[in-house]
C-alpha cells in the first residue's frame, strides 16, 4: 500500500465545484448515492461469484489469487456483460417503466372503475 | 465466441443488434505499463459503472424528450404563449420535471463513482505507479516540465470532469495520480467504447488524415492540451519520421503520460508543459500540423481566440489545424438537443463548454487568421476494433455529447497567401 497516504480517504475526496441539487430535499441526493453505491457493489458481488464458478467449473479449486487473476476470455465477458445488463434492467425496472408510461401514457385507473362500474 | 460487428462498418452485419449492447470487460483493455492494475472487483466496478452509463444513455435517455415533449413544452406554452427560444430556458423548466432530475442525478452518481473507483485504485499502488513513472521519464527524455507555468483559471477554478484535483492536481509532490486515474476510469465514462487504449478518437484522427492526404509526411506536429496523450499517441505511432510535441497545462497528466507513452515504445512524441496561449518558444510556422481533441471546451471565451491566433501563427504555410470537438450549435440544431448536449456544463463541471459549442466556431477561427474559405468540417468516428470493443447502443441515436462520433474543425493554411504577406 501506498506510504503516507489514506488511499481510502482520499479516493473520495470531493471535487472542486458545487454539486447540483437534483431534488428538493438534499435527503433524497443523499439516500440516491448510498442506494447507487450498494446497486454497484452488488453487481461486484454477483461478478465475483461468477469468476468464482467459473473457475471451480474449470479447475475445482480455486485459490483467492486465482480470483485475482481471471480474465474472462470473449465468450465469458460477453456473457457477464450481459448477466450486468439484465442486473441494471431489473434495478432500474421503475424508471424504465417511467419511461414507457411516458411514451404511452394511461388515464388514472380511476377512469376505468368509474366506465366499468356504470 | 459472440461478436459485435462494427454497425458503421461496411461490412457491418447485425443479427438482431443484441449482443452489441454488452460491453467489452474492463479486462480487455490493453495493459501498457503504466496502466494502474485492477484487482477483480475493482474491474467489477468498472463493468458495473460501463454498463450503467449504457444504459443510462441508452435505455432511460430517451425519457427526457418524451418529458419535454409530454408535459414540460406544454406547460412551457401554456405559461408563456410561446416555444422556448434559447436552450436555457428548457433547462430550467426540464430540471423541475422529476424525469429528468432523477436521470441527471443518477448520470452525476455514476461520474462520482467512477472518480471514486478510479482514485482507490490508483492511490492503493501510487508508490509503484511513481516509481515506475520516474524510471521511464528519467531515461526517456520524452518529458520536460517547467514549474513556471501557471494553471489557468478555467482548468483550477472547478475540477473538471467532477476529477478531484483535475488535470493539474497532486496527492503528493511530483506524483502521476491525476493522469494514472484519468486513464484507468475513461473506459467506463465512455461506455468501453473507445478501444483498447482508449485512443479510438486519435485513431480517428490518423484515419481522416491519411485517406484525406496519403503521402503527406508532416514533419512536425504540435498536439495542444494532451493530458495523458491517448489521442496523441496514435499520431505519432501513424507518423513514425515526425516530431511531435505533446503540450499541457497540468504537469501530473504529463509525468504519466510521457511515461505511458515510452512504454508503448512510442518514442517520436515529447510532453512538454506550456500554454497554448502563450507558444513564442515557438518560431513563427513551425509546425506542419496543429491538433486538439476534445479540448477547446476547457478552455475560456478569453482565452481561446487568443490560444487559436497562436496556433496559426505556429502553424506552417501548407499545414494542417484540426479541431476535434462534439457539434457545435447551429442554428439548425433543434434547442432540445442543444439543451441536451448542454448537460455537462452543468452537471459535470465543464463550465465552458456551454459558450464554446454555443459560438460559430467557423467565426472564431475567421478572427485567428484562418479564412472562412479555407476552413472545413467534417465527421469522424472512432477508430476501434468493434469485435472487442463494442459501440455504444447509443452512438446511433442521440447521445448528446458523449459518443464516440464527433466533428473535426479544420483548415490548411494557404501557401501563397503567406508568401503574398
Amino acid at each position: 500500500m501506498t506510504e503516507g497516504i489514506d488511499w481510502i480517504a482520499r479516493a473520495g475526496a470531493k471535487p472542486k465545484g458545487r454539486r447540483p441539487a437534483f431534488f428538493d430535499d438534499p435527503a433524497v441526493d443523499r439516500l440516491l448515492s448510498l442506494t447507487m453505491a450498494v446497486v454497484g457493489e452488488v453487481a461486484v458481488l454477483r461478478e465475483r461469484l461468477d469468476t468464482v464458478e467459473r473457475l471451480l467449473d474449470a479447475k475445482g479449486t480455486i485459490s483467492r489469487a486465482d480470483i485475482e487473476a481471471y480474465q474472462p476470455d470473449g465468450t465469458a465477458g460477453a456473457e457477464r456483460g450481459e448477466l450486468t445488463r439484465a442486473y441494471i434492467a431489473r434495478v432500474m425496472r421503475g424508471f424504465q417503466q417511467e419511461v414507457e408510461a411516458l411514451e404511452n401514457p394511461d388515464p388514472p385507473i380511476m377512469d376505468w372503475v368509474e366506465k366499468f362500474s356504470k | 465466441m459472440k461478436s459485435c460487428p462494427d454497425k458503421f462498418g461496411d461490412t457491418a452485419r447485425l443479427e438482431s443488434g443484441h449482443e452489441c449492447r454488452t460491453a467489452a470487460p474492463y479486462t480487455a483493455l490493453t495493459k501498457h505499463p503504466m496502466l494502474a492494475r485492477t484487482n477483480h472487483d475493482e474491474s467489477a466496478r468498472f463493468n458495473f459503472l460501463t454498463h450503467l452509463n449504457r444504459y443510462l444513455s441508452g435505455t432511460l435517455g430517451p425519457g427526457n424528450k418524451l418529458a419535454y415533449e409530454k408535459r414540460v413544452l406544454p406547460a412551457f406554452r401554456e405559461e408563456h404563449g410561446r416555444d422556448p427560444e434559447h436552450r436555457y430556458e428548457i433547462r430550467d423548466w426540464m430540471n423541475q420535471d422529476p424525469f429528468h432530475r432523477m436521470w441527471s442525478a443518477l448520470k452525476r452518481n455514476s461520474m462520482e463513482m467512477r472518480q471514486q473507483n478510479g482514485r482507490s485504485t490508483v492511490l492503493r499502488q501510487l508508490d509503484e505507479l511513481d516509481a515506475q513513472a520516474r524510471q521511464f521519464n528519467e531515461h526517456s527524455g520524452q518529458l520536460e516540465l517547467d514549474p513556471k507555468i501557471e494553471q489557468p483559471i478555467y482548468q483550477t477554478a472547478v475540477d473538471i470532469h467532477c476529477q478531484p484535483g483535475g488535470y493539474h492536481g497532486e496527492e503528493r509532490p511530483g506524483d502521476v495520480s491525476a493522469g494514472a486515474n484519468y486513464d484507468v476510469g475513461i473506459f467506463a465514462t465512455t461506455g468501453g467504447a473507445l478501444g483498447g487504449l482508449n485512443d479510438g478518437g486519435g485513431q480517428a484522427v490518423v484515419a481522416w488524415a491519411k485517406k484525406e492526404r496519403p503521402d503527406w509526411q508532416p514533419r512536425r506536429i504540435l498536439y495542444v492540451g494532451c493530458t495523458v496523450g491517448h489521442n496523441a499517441v496514435p499520431i505519432a505511432a501513424a507518423y513514425p519520421d515526425a516530431e511531435v510535441i505533446a503540450i499541457d497545462t497540468a504537469g501530473p497528466s504529463l509525468r504519466y503520460g510521457a511515461a505511458r507513452a515510452a512504454g508503448l515504445g512510442v518514442r517520436n512524441i515529447k510532453f512538454v508543459q506550456a500554454s497554448g496561449e502563450d507558444l513564442s518558444r515557438y518560431p513563427d510556422g513551425y509546425f506542419d500540423w496543429v491538433q486538439t481533441t476534445m479540448f477547446l471546451h476547457e478552455l475560456s471565451a478569453e482565452s481561446m481566440p487568443r490560444l487559436l491566433a497562436e496556433c496559426n501563427r505556429v502553424l506552417a504555410p501548407g499545414g494542417l489545424i484540426l479541431h476535434v470537438e462534439q457539434p457545435q450549435y447551429s442554428p439548425e440544431m433543434p434547442l432540445f438537443e442543444q439543451f441536451m448536449r448542454d448537460w455537462d456544463a452543468f452537471n459535470n463541471n465543464e463550465p465552458f463548454w456551454s459558450a464554446m459549442h454555443g459560438v460559430d466556431l467557423k467565426d472564431v477561427m475567421a478572427g485567428a487568421g484562418f479564412s472562412k474559405a479555407d476552413q472545413f468540417v467534417v465527421g469522424v468516428r472512432a477508430v476501434v476494433d468493434r469485435s472487442i470493443f463494442p459501440a455504444a447502443e447509443s452512438e446511433e441515436q442521440e447521445d448528446y455529447g458523449r459518443a464516440a462520433v464527433w466533428n473535426a474543425y479544420g483548415a490548411w493554411k494557404p501557401v501563397a497567401k503567406e508568401l503574398a504577406a
